[in-house]
């Protein structure tokens, strides 16, 4: 049962089955979006990228409509630890598991939308055929009401027929964040999303994610923009539990 | 399996698309093929003689060119990540960049390869033979290739590395791809155990390519 706001570092529920290994398989992807409702329960993580360790033993836990902040200095491992629970970086140890209410385990690729550094658009590609791809890359059926949904809440209607290759950083910056809105997944995993934004734009985007969250939703950000969003707790990488490098 | 579907969907898309390389490739196939003929010289009979081995070479040529931005433009872009987030298995991935690569590469070469035949005089009962050892022997360059690419696409100089990756497990599929090709147009009996012996390396490679490229996507992903 959702339990609100849970301390951090322990999850009340019960462990799943696939949580004891770092490097234990998760379940595989439906193919379809799981629904709202999902909890994140992140244990005694630690992972790294191109054989350095970016963190160690970190414990994060996170109910459905919550928005957390991650907040740290460059390096501190904010993006690994988003590419660790998005399933792109194994863990070296612990474990970054996904579940709904009754401790089922759930796929990240059903279950989280990550946007990264990078938009991922093609630049030959128009808007809406970057978006088209993405609809159908997560699955969505109703691509078309998805897509023009997605662009008018981020105002970028009017770039539809644009190549993507023509658009302003700011502008990119907002059609690769309509990815996360056309994905429809429960659990958002943001890096930098606002960077290269003006203020208004960085404002429709927290405007996004506290509507997620009103929906039942969670959304972790990594950002170090002085953003604020209703709700939100801030969590520091490299100051408490994050261990120093091995 | 509609993701994997919408990722070849769009890689084939963008491969016919203006500098995608799919025209480039064709150019290259005939751009080959012609300096070959050239320094062959202009005695028919020995045009003749050499046809099917420079078909063969220039498609394996060709082949290459595409190789190395297989993952590295989505690499690049960021998209790799968005892909790879949303594939079951990585196998599967390079699975669908390999036909996504056979798609925009070798089924145009294949298209073309009676007019390129033409222009090396090639005798009227090899080109079903051609066509046949191409259609059967060009899905294990692009299965070679993208497992290679799989391995080499994070490095700055990957089109070199893969080049010389994949230029020796080509072989095989050359070998027999020419032996088949010139056995098929003089009715040489050889010409049917030569053609399974293509076959042969085109399912070595469907298997061995997805495994060997999922360990080096996961790899360079991870």
């Amino acid at each position: 049962m959702p339990q609100g706001h849970l301390p951090k570092g322990e999850a009340k529920r019960p462990q799943s089955a696939y949580q004891s290994s770092g490097l234990s398989p998760t379940p595989p992807p439906t193919g379809e979006p799981a629904t709202y409702g999902v909890y994140l329960t992140v244990k005694g993580l630690s992972a790294g990228r191109g054989g350095g360790r970016a963190f160690a033993g970190v414990d994060l836990a996170m109910a459905p409509g919550e928005a957390v902040i991650l907040r740290g200095a460059n390096g501190a491992g904010k993006t690994t630890l988003l590419r660790a629970i998005a399933g792109l970086t194994p863990p070296t140890e612990g474990a970054a598991d996904l579940s709904d209410k009754d401790g089922a385990p759930l796929s990240p690729a059903d279950t989280a939308a990550f946007a990264g550094h990078l938009d991922g658009l093609k630049p030959t590609l128009t808007a809406r055929d970057n978006a088209r791809f993405w609809a159908r890359l997560y699955g969505r059926a109703d691509a078309d009401k998805a897509i023009s949904a997605a662009f008018s809440a981020l105002d970028i209607e009017r770039l539809t027929d644009r190549p993507s290759g023509a658009l302003s950083a700011g502008q990119r910056r907002r059609l690769g964040l309509c990815r996360v809105l056309i994905a429809d997944r429960p659990l958002w995993l943001l890096d930098e999303p606002t960077a290269s934004m003006d203020a208004a734009s960085a404002k429709t985007v927290v405007g996004l994610i506290e509507a997620h969250s009103a929906k039942g939703g969670s959304a972790l950000i990594a950002t170090h923009d002085a953003i604020n969003i209703k709700g939100a707790r801030t969590v520091t990488m490299g100051a408490t539990s994050m261990g120093a490098p091995a | 399996m509609s993701a994997l579907l919408a990722i070849l969907a769009r890689d084939v898309r963008l491969g016919f698309a203006a500098g995608g390389g799919a025209a480039q490739t064709l150019i290259f196939f005939f751009l080959t093929i012609v300096l070959f003929a050239l320094a062959v010289g202009p005695d028919a009979a020995s045009l003749k003689a050499v046809a099917a081995p420079i078909l063969w070479t220039a498609a394996l040529l060709a082949a290459f060119l595409s190789l190395d931005r297989l993952f590295q433009a989505d690499f690049e872009d960021g998209s790799l990540e968005i892909i790879a987030q949303r594939t079951p298995t990585f196998g599967l991935l390079v699975l669908i960049k390999a036909a996504a690569h056979w798609l925009t590469t070798a089924a145009p070469l294949i298209v073309a390869a009676p007019i390129a035949g033409l222009l090396l005089n090639l005798p009227g009962e090899g080109y079903w033979p051609l066509l046949a050892t191409l259609i059967l022997g060009t899905p294990a360059l692009s299965l070679i290739g993208a497992g290679a690419a799989a391995l080499t696409f994070p490095l700055r100089r990957a089109g070199v590395l893969t080049t010389i990756l994949v230029g020796p497990l080509y072989a095989p599929s050359l070998i027999f791809g020419v032996m088949a090709a010139e056995a098929g147009a003089v009715g040489d009996p050889l010409f049917q155990p030569t053609l399974l012996f293509l076959c042969a390396a085109s399912l070595l490679a469907l298997i061995t390519a997805p495994l060997a490229g999922g360990a080096g996507l996961r790899l360079n992903l991870s």
